[in-house]
């Protein structure tokens, strides 16, 4: 995946493309950050990745908004319901714009079990920012338009895009509200672990010695620890009558435990070869202090690397707190994440009843694989000037 | 290599003995403890139990003790008599409960690693051999798929589709009469036939990163002047990748085996308590929510000393393989 252009690479040149060669933007001139955009610009997988995660965090920030109806709200009459059928063509084969029917429930006589069909008679449009429950942009603003619906009150009729759950709760509207916690916890932990890898990444990097050894003893160490069973005793001490802002945050904190070994590796490797670096011994004999050597210096020229391992971190974060969740030992409900929402798969007749209670699982591996990517394309982008 | 293993041995002791403080200390957080949560157990059901009977078996357990007296008591237990405590739940020692699934942890994590192994080094190999063929690509998408779907979510879909699909029950080791009986051959092979779901997705998840780091190494090594040299004498081309470059790229798995088996061990967990097999996962699990805190804990203890124990043999391997690692210092 990574770009490669043979003609500049011994002369330590900016190794990207002929095409922006020849489109008249000058490499030469550009600074590392333009760079760094132009060669993660050629990574299309990354690209697209980076638009995924862009949509995935604007769902997490504004999920009242993109959420049709309210997370907690069952509509008693359609537990379980299947995803709701989407026709751009009417029963006489005319096309109109995307509209449902309304769901018919009834017994089905053979097995006696509830099932839902299509009364063909009404037909409700699909409109977009149609009025519905009331909510708080941001915790702000009151604000009752979400981004689309049907103009039906009450419980009589909804859009379940992915169905309904076993207390006929909409999975769309509660993935929606479940990656503002599982994609938040995936920033905040890996944020936490860079805060920890750092100092003693950095500490260890730098210094070198005896320090660097006890470091690199602790880092070898945690990680010969298994970290699910790890991850799952330390969780379990978190008390069951916590509230779910506090619990997020120890779990955030007892995922950082082990996340930030990952990141004191990458820092540490980069203070060590940077440390040998030319500019930085010219700093040196210029007088500059160790401080102004590290601040000034060492960390702009390794802050590429870092944000690049911290989103390839990122997905490791966001699978452990499914994982656990799932568990029933992070997150509990009322909080909703998709580990949590992955709990009502776990047992096999909701499974074979409701398959579509697994989209939470969906979400959770497009939201991995496009971090991955991105980080791959980032990593790639890093040092501009390398082939 | 008798002085270099002697000294690796030494240096597992410390380790061991830091692991068994985290894992007390770890199951000593929670708080109150287990006759704390039994008690409340029970008087949700109804149940009342005279506080002097809960005293009786609170002593018994030595749970009024102080932290470091459990904890001397427990380690004394172990190393001197191989008890690892009491499990409070079920009643019954430790050591008799955990056995089995131990067993079948290690070989449900072996055998996934070999299997992974046996699927990762050949594609890996192919892939850094014909870079950027459309087979180069699929296998790049397959092990992606590897690193982006998590194993117990594999776990639900199979499950899923094996009983719409097959109408077929895929959960456990073994099948209903052979839970309890005692090992024999039909129940080896019983076990096999139930063995290779878990091991699939277990391997799954490990080939993804085996394949990128034998592609990644191998095609280091490839653009070596020796590949070049041999080349050029005219081995022929079959030989000349697997004798020489690919022993060298294949270092940083056995390098890395403790590491793999942790990881192969946290996978195990979660995927055991989705098709619940009888395996430490779904014990372990139980054991926290109920605060069986020896039992809990033994489990923390027992699967870090046996990730500790496949380093060693990985290094034991490794420097066995090559002279400069156990030359060195």
């Amino acid at each position: 995946m990574t770009v490669s252009s043979p003609t500049n690479d011994q002369l330590r040149e900016p190794a990207v493309e002929d095409e922006i060669l020849t489109s008249g933007e000058n490499v030469y001139v550009a600074p590392p950050w333009k760079l760094m955009w132009w060669r993660f610009r050629r990574h299309k997988m990354a690209m697209v990745s980076a638009v995924v995660l862009i949509v995935f965090y604007f769902t997490a920030a504004f999920c009242e908004f993109v959420a049709p109806y309210d997370p907690d709200a069952p509509f008693i009459q359609y537990k379980y319901s299947s995803p709701t059928k989407i026709h751009i063509r009417d029963a006489e084969g005319q096309f109109r714009a995307p509209f449902v029917y309304q769901t018919k429930r009834g017994l089905d006589p053979n097995t006696l079990q509830i099932g839902y069909s299509e009364d063909k008679t009404i037909r409700y449009t699909i409109q977009f920012f149609v009025q519905g429950f009331d909510y708080k942009l941001l915790g702000l603003i009151p604000a009752d338009i979400h981004l689309f619906g049907i103009p039906v009150a009450g419980e009589n009729q909804g859009v379940f895009l992915f169905g309904a759950d076993r207390l006929g709760r909409d999975v769309f509207s509660r993935i929606a509200y479940g990656a503002r916690l599982s994609l938040s916890l995936g920033l905040v932990g890996v944020l936490l672990s860079l805060v920890l890898g750092v100092i003693l990444g950095g500490v260890s990097g730098y210094f070198g010695g005896w320090i660097d050894t006890l470091v690199q003893r602790t880092i070898e160490f945690i990680r010969t620890i298994p970290t699910i069973p790890l991850w799952m005793t330390l969780s379990a001490a978190l008390p069951a009558d916590w509230p779910v802002t506090r619990v997020y945050f120890g779990i955030t904190v007892i995922l950082s435990l082990v996340g930030w070994t990952f990141m004191a590796r990458v820092v540490r490797g980069r203070f060590l070869a940077m440390r040998e670096e030319d500019f930085v011994l010219a700093a040196r004999l210029n007088g500059a202090r160790e401080m102004r050597i590290i601040v000034r210096h060492m960390v702009p020229s390794f802050l590429s690397y870092i944000i690049a391992a911290l989103t390839l971190a990122i997905p490791g974060m966001i699978l452990a707190e499914t994982g656990l969740s799932f568990l029933g030992l992070g997150l509990r409900p009322p909080a909703i994440s998709w580990g949590v929402l992955l709990q009502e798969a776990m047992n096999l007749r909701s499974l074979v009843l409701a398959p579509w209670v697994l989209w939470p699982g969906a979400a959770v591996v497009i939201s991995v694989l496009a971090f991955n990517f991105v980080g791959d394309g980032m990593r790639d982008a890093a040092d501009p000037y390398a082939r | 290599m008798l002085a270099y293993i002697a000294r690796r041995v030494l240096l597992m002791i410390p380790t061991i003995l830091l692991i068994s403080i985290i894992s007390f200390i770890a199951i000593q957080l929670p708080p109150g403890d287990f006759m704390t949560s039994y008690v409340a157990g029970m008087r949700t059901m109804g149940e009342n139990i005279e506080q002097e009977a809960i005293d009786n078996l609170r002593a018994r357990y030595g749970l009024g003790e102080p932290v470091y007296v459990q904890y001397y008591k427990w380690m004394n237990g172990i190393i001197l008599r191989g008890d690892w405590g009491q499990s409070m739940e079920w009643q019954k020692p430790v050591k008799e409960l955990i056995g089995e699934r131990l067993l079948l942890t290690v070989i449900l994590s072996l055998v996934s690693l070999l299997v992974s192994w046996f699927i990762a080094i050949p594609i890996g190999v192919y892939s850094a051999t014909h870079q950027y063929s459309i087979p180069d690509y699929v296998m790049s998408i397959i092990s992606f798929i590897g690193v982006g779907v998590p194993g117990f979510l594999l776990a639900l879909i199979i499950m899923y589709f094996a009983q719409t699909q097959l109408n077929m029950n895929v959960g456990g080791l073994f099948s209903e009469k052979y839970i309890n009986a005692p090992w024999s051959l039909e129940r080896v092979i019983d076990m096999l036939k139930h063995l290779w779901i878990p091991v699939v997705i277990l391997a799954v998840e490990g080939t993804a990163g085996g394949i990128r780091t034998t592609r990644a190494n191998l095609l280091d090594e490839l653009n070596k002047p020796y590949v070049e040299l041999a080349r050029a004498k005219g081995l022929n081309e079959w030989k000349l990748i697997w004798k020489y470059p690919v022993r060298i790229a294949l270092n940083p798995f056995f390098s890395t085996v403790g590491w793999s088996l942790a990881s192969l061990i946290s996978g195990a967990t979660l995927i055991s308590v989705v098709l619940s097999l009888q395996t430490t996962g779904p014990m372990q699990l139980r054991a926290l929510t109920s605060q069986d805190m020896y039992l809990a804990g033994s489990f923390l203890l027992i699967l870090s000393v046996l990730t500790i124990i496949g380093t060693l043999i990985s290094d034991i391997l490794l420097a066995w393989v090559d002279p400069r690692i156990r030359l060195e210092k």
